[in-house]
């Protein structure tokens, strides 16, 4: 077990007028290698869970292990813990500050003690897994476009090489082509090195189509917890939380309404045109 | 919403809450005039039963108003221990070359209720406040120095813009230290030199917003044609109500008696 949250509740303004009870009593296992969505609606909980991951927050009660070793114990080296569960936050671009990209991008490696040449080569490395051109290698991070930041952003997470890479939204205010190239770099990464993926979208889509595990955050609570066709079978209880299922997953209940005897748990295009295809053909022998 | 507030605004509904933010400056300036005014054991005794009452009135746990006594303790006990060593008179007792005299004992006790009166009393206006009302408040009770050219207006635009942007910024340092702390950096260990150069990746994106910020919301202010202080109206223009008029009587009568106490006070205190 990677990852353990056991019992983890979260106060915020503890002992103030301001108190809001933004986790309460969360038991959660990550296991290694999986690629987990997270969704939940504006306000549920997603960014205060994921910060519990890497010690960034301390849980009002409750405990969090990593590998098996609880991160608040007193000899516990959290920096180290750090830089194996990578955060990327919510519209990361604004923790840029170095002169040129490839100096901010080595930021982390620096801090985990490589020398210039090697965070350097990190540095690198971890931008061409992004996609980010290297003709803007020596650019100001703040002359580039908010799409080209958040690539920059990312990298600068990745530069790390975590064993976990947790990633808040990254996706938020880009193109559809920039929302695809960095989605499917993250499942390269998953598929190639291992990585354990966990992210936080507001796409049904997204999610569906890349992870294999998906969370539902409501209230602070976790509700539902499974794959993708687990999840999203229950559609009519995520609409009342305020989220949905895939399009994808509603059309196919439609045409089942309709008489065709299409699988209604596909929630990708791709299963869904097979069952489609499948049941068309089925129809046509029929005739 | 974030219900970060700044300065101490604890919200209730008690009457101090709801009285307008005049009379609550106002008063507060009364109370600490008086509470220098004041003489004998009868007056502080008399002001320790309004204050009494006043904290009663406020709904406020007074626990919260102890808070900002921590922030004097220092210059009480400083106060204190001055007071007591150097002002001349009979001498109690002597250590070394140092003597307490019973005039200094007097004296440190009067300086020491004075100062802790004070700071309750005005924290009480604090608590009871938003840092908007109190900026209206200001605005209002200035707005005849306007005559002589002082900007008013101006001033309080930017005092409540401050105010406005505080908790943003707090939020906004606490979320970027975060980024940061993640990707590996240490704002805590090091000697002096080595933690102020750690502070840059923390500072200089925080600058950077703070900017982007100021340079939004003064286009956001031009394009809803805001152009100073001439001929504005506001959304909730303070009005006096009948508790207001009320709580001004109530303060004249306290003024009275402060005065009546400074003339004709005395005895041993
Ligand atoms: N710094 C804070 N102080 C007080 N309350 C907070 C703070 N941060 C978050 N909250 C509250 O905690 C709850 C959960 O917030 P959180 O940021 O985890 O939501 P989220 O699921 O990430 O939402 P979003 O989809 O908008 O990012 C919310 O009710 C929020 O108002
Ligand atoms: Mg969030």
């Amino acid at each position: 077990m990677q990852l353990e949250l056991k019992n983890v509740s979260y106060t915020y303004g503890k002992g103030t007028v301001f108190e809001v009870n933004a986790l309460s009593n969360i038991d959660l296992m990550i296991e290694e290698g999986q690629f987990i969505g997270i969704i939940g609606h504006t306000g549920s909980g997603k960014s205060t869970l994921i910060q519990h991951f890497n010690a960034l927050m301390q849980p009002t009660e409750g405990k969090v292990l990593f590998e098996g070793e609880d991160i608040w114990g007193e000899k516990y080296d959290r920096r180290a813990l750090r830089s194996k569960v990578g955060l990327v936050f919510q519209y990361p671009e604004h923790q840029l500050f170095e002169a040129d990209v490839l100096t901010d991008v080595a930021f982390g490696p620096k801090n985990q003690g490589l020398t210039k040449a090697e965070a350097e080569a990190r540095a690198r490395e971890a931008l061409v897994q992004v996609g980010f051109p290297e003709k803007f290698y020596g650019h100001s991070p703040f002359e580039l476009s908010g799409g080209q930041k958040r690539r920059v952003a990312i990298a600068g997470v990745l530069a790390m090489n975590p064993s976990v890479l947790i990633l808040d939204e990254p996706t938020a205010g880009l193109d559809p082509k920039g929302r695809d190239e960095i989605l499917d770099q993250i499942s390269y990464l998953h598929s190639k090195r291992g990585i354990t993926i966990i992210l936080v979208s507001h796409s049904m889509e997204d999610v569906a189509r890349y992870a294999d595990r998906l969370i539902v955050v409501n209230d602070g609570k976790i509700p539902y917890d499974g794959t993708p066709r687990e999840v999203f079978a229950h559609y009519e209880e995520l609409e009342k939380i305020g989220l949905a299922a895939p399009q994808i997953t509603y059309i196919m209940h439609d045409l089942a309404a309709k008489g065709l005897s299409v699988d209604v748990h596909a929630t990708t295009v791709e299963e869904a045109k097979k069952s489609i295809l499948a049941a068309l053909v089925g129809k046509g022998a029929r005739r | 919403m974030r219900n970060i507030t700044i300065g101490q605004y604890y919200p209730a509904d008690s009457i101090l809450h709801k009285l307008d933010p005049r009379v609550k400056f106002l008063g507060t300036l009364v109370f600490i005039v008086s509470l220098f005014l004041i003489k004998g054991l009868a007056g502080y005794v008399f002001v320790t039963v309004v204050l009494a009452t006043l904290v009663k009135l406020s709904k406020v746990p007074f626990g919260m108003m102890l808070k900002g006594m921590k922030a004097i303790i220092f210059i009480l006990i400083i106060t204190v221990i001055f007071n007591m060593l150097f002002t001349p008179g009979e001498a109690i007792f002597t250590i070394w070359r140092l003597s307490v005299t019973k005039e200094g004992a007097v004296q440190a006790f009067r300086m020491a209720i004075r100062l802790s009166y004070l700071i309750i009393g005005s924290s009480i206006m604090t608590l009871t406040t938003t840092p908007n009302q109190l900026t209206d408040a200001m605005e209002n009770l200035f707005s005849p120095l306007k005559v002589i050219k002082v900007p008013v207006h101006e001033i309080s635009m930017m005092m409540s813009i401050a105010l406005r942007f505080i908790p943003i910024l707090m939020e906004e340092t606490d979320k970027i230290m975060k980024a940061q702390i993640a990707r590996g950096a240490d704002f805590e260990s090091g000697n002096l030199i080595k933690r102020v150069t750690n502070m840059i990746p923390l500072l200089v994106p925080l600058f950077v917003s703070a900017f982007q910020r100021a340079n939004d919301l003064a286009m956001a202010m031009e394009a809803r044609c805001y152009h100073g202080g001439e001929g504005r109206t506001q959304m909730k223009p303070l009005r006096y109500e009948k508790r207001d008029y009320i709580a001004y009587i109530l303060m004249l009568a306290f003024a009275a008696a402060a005065v009546c106490f400074c003339i004709f006070g005395g005895g041993w205190i």
